[in-house]
């Protein structure tokens, strides 16, 4: 359980004034991240919420180092980020399992990356399998699997070389309701118990709320951040927590912030949940 | 049950159109109605096969060994140019138009230079099966590691992954099926290949009796060459079939795992 009076002095991860211009088609210039400034502390849980198209999936990135910033500068522990390094776990709306690879093989994939002796991390990854659930699958091909299988299988392969922080691009969304909550318990369980850092990007508010201790809100394109709503809620949670009234609280203030950016009184678009 | 007769009853159909088809021919050139020089019967023809059947197999073995020598060169020159249009934009800008170019020219028509060029061994009938058979295989090649989805390439670059290892464990294997069909495409045109080769000069190989043959009206002879190359072709193209099954069962299996996943899901 995390107390949220202890957090570290220095920020973890820290954005300062970042800006992401893209080059669009017809040289249009696209400006996906304006003057962003964030700070994300260690073992925090962030969510970033906000439409469709409003960058943050371009804060992910940035934190990969999979792209730079046009403006601004990206710190990991005070150092700029110069490059991509072990120390950051990745996860997509897809799984994006190798289909010639058993669900262990897939596991072990970013072990072979980082040129890891795989013997070293073969222990570690079959009991991963085992706590997400997915215990005798070890030599199951993706294929066999379902969405929310293979999506397990996801999470264990972006921990099993124990990165520090967890990038995580709107896993669930792709998966049904009821996989995509009990996901989401699973996630929140496993990553505290490892003492992980972890920006989940989301569409959910009902999501966000539930798993983090911070969610930040986005405005659309060009995407600034609006406001960032500390999650005072006890932990471990559970799902009973979404019927109260504290939890209700949280989603329409939430939901009133991006209403508001969007410079209307209604309630925010259904893509936002 | 033995898997012979297991493979008979899912080909009973297919197996019955073909019996059939070749007793009624047989029947038709029995009763005389069509000129045995015309077309010959089915026992005709397997009778003048088998009675030069030295002679036969000699040049069942020269064109085999021009198909899968062009077949080879093919695959040889295709693969690695399919590798480097995708990993450089020089190569691609200069590589491009001249594929497209090359690509248009009738490469049937390109045989008699060939053959002027390098003589009328096997050599030449080599190089005209392999650029028949060259496209395909660049193309697949090049379609299958340029549709590596951007997710896997993201997910080893954001671990630093080497370009090498990137190569070898991501877009090689992605791009394998997609190489396999172009392989079976490619292995059919390169008989054609080796075939024309043939007619346009040659005292060797299955194109070379045909072309004999029916020069004398010895259409027996000109069918059962035909035959054998089928026969050859059919080799080759269930070869590569073998070959997809052994190298990338992941992707056979794709059409017949849907049982299995709707057990994955129920749990």
């Amino acid at each position: 359980m995390r107390d949220l009076q202890e957090e570290s002095p220095v920020p973890l991860i820290t954005f300062n004034g970042v800006t992401v211009q893209f080059r669009g088609r017809h040289g249009m210039v696209v400006t996906a991240l304006e003057q962003v400034d964030l700070a994300i502390n260690e073992k925090e849980f962030v969510s970033i919420v906000g439409p469709s198209g409003c960058g943050k999936s371009t804060l992910l990135r940035l934190i990969a180092c999979l792209i730079r910033p046009t403006a601004g500068d990206v710190h990991i522990k005070g150092r700029p980020l110069r490059e991509p390094s072990s120390r950051i776990g990745i996860m997509f709306q897809q799984p994006v399992l190798l289909p010639w690879r058993s669900v262990l093989d897939n596991v072990l994939f970013p072990v072979e990356l980082i040129h890891q002796p795989r013997a070293a991390f073969e222990t570690t990854a079959r009991e991963l399998i085992q706590t997400v659930g997915l215990g005798g699958f070890d030599r199951a091909m993706p294929r066999e699997l379902s969405g929310g299988m293979q999506q397990r299988v996801a999470i264990c392969r972006a921990l099993v070389y124990d990165p520090p922080v967890l990038l995580m691009d709107e896993p669930f969304a792709a998966l049904d309701a009821l996989t995509r909550d009990e996901l989401g318990i699973e996630l929140m369980r496993v990553t505290a118990q490892r003492d992980k850092t972890v920006v989940f990007v989301t569409h959910s508010i009902t999501e966000s709320i539930l798993l983090s201790d911070r969610v930040v809100v986005m405005s659309a394109r060009p995407g600034r951040i609006i406001d960032e709503i500390p999650i005072r809620l006890a932990r471990p949670r559970s799902l009973d927590l979404v019927s109260t009234p504290e939890f209700g609280c949280y989603a329409s203030q939430i939901r009133s912030r991006i209403a508001a950016a969007h410079g209307r009184l209604t309630t925010a678009g259904p893509e936002l949940t | 049950m033995t898997t012979s007769t297991l493979w008979l009853r899912a080909n009973v159909i297919p197996v019955t159109v073909f019996v059939a088809l070749f007793v009624i021919w047989e029947l038709v050139c029995r009763t005389g109605v069509v000129q045995p020089w015309l077309l010959p019967a089915p026992s005709n023809i397997a009778i003048a096969v088998w009675d030069r059947r030295v002679l036969m197999s000699f040049h069942l073995l020269v064109t085999f060994t021009e198909v899968l020598g062009g077949f080879s060169l093919a695959i040889l020159l295709g693969v690695p140019i399919a590798i480097l249009i995708t990993y450089s934009d020089l190569a691609r800008k200069i590589t491009y138009p001249v594929l497209l170019v090359f690509q248009s020219v009738p490469k049937v028509a390109l045989a008699p230079l060939i053959l002027l060029w390098l003589g009328y061994g096997m050599s030449s009938k080599i190089f005209v099966a392999a650029v028949t058979a060259f496209f395909p295989l660049v193309i697949n090649t090049t379609a299958g590691l340029v549709s590596t989805p951007a997710e896997m390439l993201e997910l080893a670059c954001a671990l630093k992954a080497r370009q090498f290892d990137v190569f070898l464990k991501v877009r090689m294997p992605w791009a394998l099926p997609y190489i396999v069909s172009g392989m079976k495409v490619a292995v059919t045109l390169s008989v054609i290949g080796a075939v024309v080769a043939e007619f346009v000069g040659s005292d060797t190989g299955l194109g070379f009796v045909i072309l004999n043959a029916s020069s004398t009206m010895n259409t027996p002879v000109v069918f059962g060459a035909m035959v054998l190359l089928s026969l050859l072709g059919m080799l080759f193209f269930y070869s590569i079939v073998g070959l997809e099954k052994l190298l990338c069962p992941w992707y056979m299996k794709a059409e017949q795992g849907s049982a299995l996943q709707i057990a994955g899901s129920m749990s």
